[in-house]
């Protein structure tokens, strides 16, 4: 059955959270063009081919009020045309090079990208340098882009409980700041963009020094700084920077719970997400601490929560946990667990709080902080065989306040990490009143 | 329709001849000094080596009553082997971080397996510990189990899933093909040890066998590693009644099953035709024009981008061992489910009347011939189409002679093709919601 699945690759997606492994043993040079575009080449020369990115420091957090949706919906009719390249150009001429194309959003950035063979590089950058100030929008286009958005909603939150859910679970954790608003949007505002909210939009946010080209591939530094100063460099802008200031959160003051009854899920599941700084607010120690000490309670089978839960005690399917926290002003630390038939979800929630407590109280050993560490390290090197994956590291990182630096330097900060800076982020990440609860229970069919 | 065809007059200044270059490595057949054949692509960059593998019996093997066995299987050959059991098995892949994964499809059983360079030596001894001899122990069974039923329960839920199954059903009924490749809660409750051992040995002998291995490795030292890991296999699979060729049901069917959910999935295809075919490449070219992945495939132009129905359609070949399918799907809000489909239907019409323009065909060839190198553009991408053309029985020199062959694709040879596999009058649709208008 599976073999059928064949859904397209549509031109544009909501984006992945990349996991926290970066680092690494890779020559990446970067420059800023007179007009502050940022450009960052990562070579790659085992194959003729370039992952071409451009990346703006703009996302759904950014949106005005009463405008859900904005950025992700100006991402999709950013293939709508301009004069020299009218409706369906962009998409035809990458198509006929030979060339994959995508976009995506987040709530701290928006990015698009074409694969292609390196000799396709000057007409992807000619392409994508017209688009950034040259966009024509009409009702003629704007208005079915936006019912496609409408059924993207529909398609990827509405149709699964899982997935309104988890904007449920967003939208409880932040009480204030815009990342309890989902990228795509409620569907009655989406329902209410326009041609003109798209515009402004755009002539705020799309600008040469808003934005940082990333290279990978069969290219050098000097080819694309040619390149990019011809095609980049002649892009003026037209108005000065925004500053990306978002309402900061108050200091939370009571634990949520969100339980959703739905027919249609499967089985009952349970999940837990922890507010925490963003990684760029954090020190390097601190912040790969918290990912490790994710990576010791429940990262993978070895952890402490799949031991313990399901191995041991034999009550849940699945149980582990996560750290996300390459984004602009916060993160998220993350457990969950799956109960077993016949296991109710109050028994795993009490099961997960005993492992966290177990580890608050008396830690780690220093054997699973050496165990997680050189697994994550060696995990690591994996990343230099995608191309995509590496640049998308880069990308993530340059527009959530953080530096290339950063990125390269992963491997040597993570040698520092010590078993007190562990301890420490265990005593005090899983504060329940930071917290909120995701509950999500079947519900009898009506009759 | 005047738009596009400026647009497709600014397009053809851009085309390139792509006949030259379309990669940049060499692919050996290497034989092991136990005969044991690979295809390798050394690639010294990166110190990783990719191997895919596979062995040609899946799912649609599985004996009647044991549905999801090879499923089964999947989750639990890394869960203790030989003498290692599952705790300290999972322990030392942690250390040595090499990546073992396994899937069974409806024809192939496959193993995916990623090690560094310098721990290689100690991930192929445990790879060899998997693929010979898995242990199938108590605890690790019946918690692998969980996670089975778990997988099933969620899979009864997912419309998607609700809608290819029955869409499965209705095109091969009581064919292999057409039962739960995942099995059922009946099915997944019930196996035990001596079924996983009975699917183990079904599936893992070197007569079926076939690897590809992209990275970090020499012929030489390939050989040996070969013998390592699949010599102590049995030459032979047991004896096995062959399956007779799927046989397609005829259409028009529709089957609406309904679910409260806000967008209906719509499943809709009919036959196909073979990998084997010999007029396949024309026909997947034409399957490309009409439904494929790129943008700005005849159904996405009139679906998506004209009327904004639907955030993805695609439509196209899907061949089997023993039967091909040509089938797709969309997700439209309930309102115009029967919009959607209508409209479906009608540029299916016309491409089987008329066929593409010759500028589709120009620019759907230079698509094609120019992405073709992006599928090898990683060791696990790399390692993956590999093994794949062997699967199809495609040689060596296809990834150097598939270009041309696209090339060579006439216009009349795509009418044809799709005069000979478009049949809009016989679709079998199954729809998953609360569709209004279909019934």
């Amino acid at each position: 059955m599976t073999l059928l699945k064949r859904l397209v690759p549509v031109a544009v997606a909501l984006v992945v959270a990349i996991s926290p492994a970066r680092a690494l043993d890779i020559d990446v040079s970067s420059f800023t063009l007179a007009n502050g575009m940022q450009v960052v080449v990562i070579p790659d020369h085992r194959a003729p081919v370039v992952t071409h990115m451009v990346w703006y420091k703009v996302g759904a957090a950014d949106e005005p009020q009463g405008k859900a949706g904005i950025a992700h919906f100006l991402e999709h009719l950013m293939f709508k045309g301009t004069p020299k390249y009218p409706d369906g150009a962009f998409s035809r001429i990458v198509r006929a090079n030979g060339g994959n194309e995508n976009a995506f959003t987040s709530q701290d950035h928006t990015a698009y990208y074409q694969r292609v063979m390196k000799d396709r590089l000057p007409l992807v950058m000619e392409l994508e340098a017209d688009r950034m100030q040259n966009l024509v929008l009409t009702d003629e286009t704007v208005l079915p882009e936006r019912a496609v958005v409408q059924e993207e909603r529909r398609e990827r939150l509405e149709n699964e409980p899982s997935g309104l859910l988890s904007e449920q679970l967003d939208a409880a954790l932040f009480t204030a700041h815009p990342y309890g608003k989902p990228v795509i949007g409620w569907m009655p505002e989406v329902a209410a963009l326009t041609r003109q909210d798209a515009l402004d939009f755009y002539r705020q946010h799309y600008e040469p020094h808003n934005a940082i080209l990333i290279v990978a591939g069969d290219v050098t530094p000097d080819e694309v700084k040619t390149l990019a100063e011809r095609y980049y460099g002649p892009l003026e802008n037209k108005r000065p920077a925004v500053e990306r200031r978002r309402t900061t959160e108050p200091a939370p003051t009571a634990e949520r719970r969100v339980i959703m009854r739905d027919a249609r899920a499967s089985t009952p599941s349970w999940q837990r997400q922890y507010l925490t700084p963003a990684a760029r607010n954090l020190p390097a120690r601190e912040e790969l601490a918290l990912s490790l000490l994710a990576d010791i309670v429940g990262g993978g089978n070895q952890s402490r929560l799949y031991q313990k839960l399901t191995v041991e005690q034999k009550i849940a399917a699945y149980a582990g946990a996560w750290f996300s926290a390459d984004m602009l002003d916060y993160g998220t630390l993350g457990v969950y667990a799956a109960p077993n038939t016949g296991v109710s979800v109050e028994q795993v929630e009490k099961a997960v709080d005993d492992v966290l407590a177990d580890v608050a109280a008396k830690g780690v050993t220093q054997e699973e902080l050496d165990r997680s560490r050189n697994s994550v390290i060696a995990s690591s090197t994996y990343l230099l065989d995608s191309q995509d994956k590496l640049a998308r590291v880069f990308g993530v990182a340059l527009t959530t306040g953080q530096g290339i630096a950063d990125v390269l330097d992963w491997e040597k900060d993570m040698a520092t990490v010590t078993l007190e800076d562990v301890n420490k982020a265990a005593r005090t990440a899983f504060e329940r009143k930071a917290s909120v609860t995701g509950i999500l229970l079947p519900e009898a069919k009506a009759p | 329709m005047t738009r596009l065809f400026r647009t497709g007059l600014l397009t053809l200044s851009f085309l390139w001849a792509f006949m030259a270059a379309a990669h940049a490595f060499t692919i050996q057949e290497v034989t092991s000094p136990g005969g044991i054949k690979a295809w390798l692509v050394e690639e010294k960059a990166i110190p990783l080596l990719a191997m895919n593998f596979s062995f040609r019996s899946g799912s649609a093997e599985d004996p009647a009553g044991k549905e999801g066995v090879s499923e089964f299987l999947t989750g639990m050959m890394d869960e203790g082997a030989g003498d290692v059991l599952s705790q300290e098995f999972q322990k030392r892949r942690e250390e040595l971080a090499f990546r073992l994964s396994f899937s069974a499809g409806n024809d192939f059983f496959e193993g995916s397996f990623q090690t560094l360079t310098r721990n290689r030596a100690a991930s192929v001894e445990l790879l060899r510990l998997a693929v010979t001899s898995p242990r199938f122990d108590a605890e690790p069974l019946e918690r692998v189990r969980q996670q089975f039923l778990l997988n099933v329960r969620e899979k009864d839920q997912d419309p998607q899933s609700i809608a290819w199954q029955a869409w499965m059903e209705q095109i091969v009924p009581g064919d292999p093909y057409a039962r739960r490749n995942e099995g059922t809660e009946q099915t997944m409750g019930a196996i035990s040890a001596d079924d996983l051992r009975a699917t183990h040995r079904r599936i893992f002998s070197r007569d079926t066998l076939q690897v590809a291995v992209v990275g970090d490795i020499t012929a030489a030292e390939l050989g040996p590693m070969l013998d390592e890991i699949f010599g102590k296999l049995p030459e032979k699979a047991p004896e096995a009644p062959k399956l007779p060729d799927a046989k397609a049901a005829q259409g028009p069917k529709l089957q609406v099953i309904d679910r409260d959910i806000p967008q209906s999935v719509v499943v809709f295809g009919h036959e196909g035709i073979l990998r084997s075919d010999p007029d396949f490449i024309p026909a997947y070219v034409m399957s490309e024009i009409l439904g494929g992945g790129g943008l700005n495939s005849s159904l996405s132009e009139e679906i998506r981008e004209k009327r904004g129905l639907t955030y993805g359609v695609g439509f196209g070949l899907s061949p089997s061992q023993r039967i091909g399918f040509y089938a797709g799907v969309l997700q439209t809000g309930n309102k115009t489910a029967a919009e959607a489909l209508k409209v479906a239907r009608e540029v299916m019409a016309k491409m089987a009347e008329q066929g593409p323009t010759q500028q589709q065909l120009d620019e759907a060839k230079t698509y094609l011939t120019g992405s073709y190198a992006l599928r090898f553009s990683s060791n696990s991408a790399i390692a993956d189409q590999l093994l794949g053309l062997q699967q199809q029985g495609l040689g060596k020199d296809y990834v150097e002679k598939r270009n041309a062959m696209v090339e060579a694709v006439t216009l009349d040879q795509v009418k044809a093709q799709a005069k000979r596999l478009l049949h809009p009058d016989r679709l079998i649709v199954t729809v998953v919601g609360r569709p209004e208008g279909l019934k």
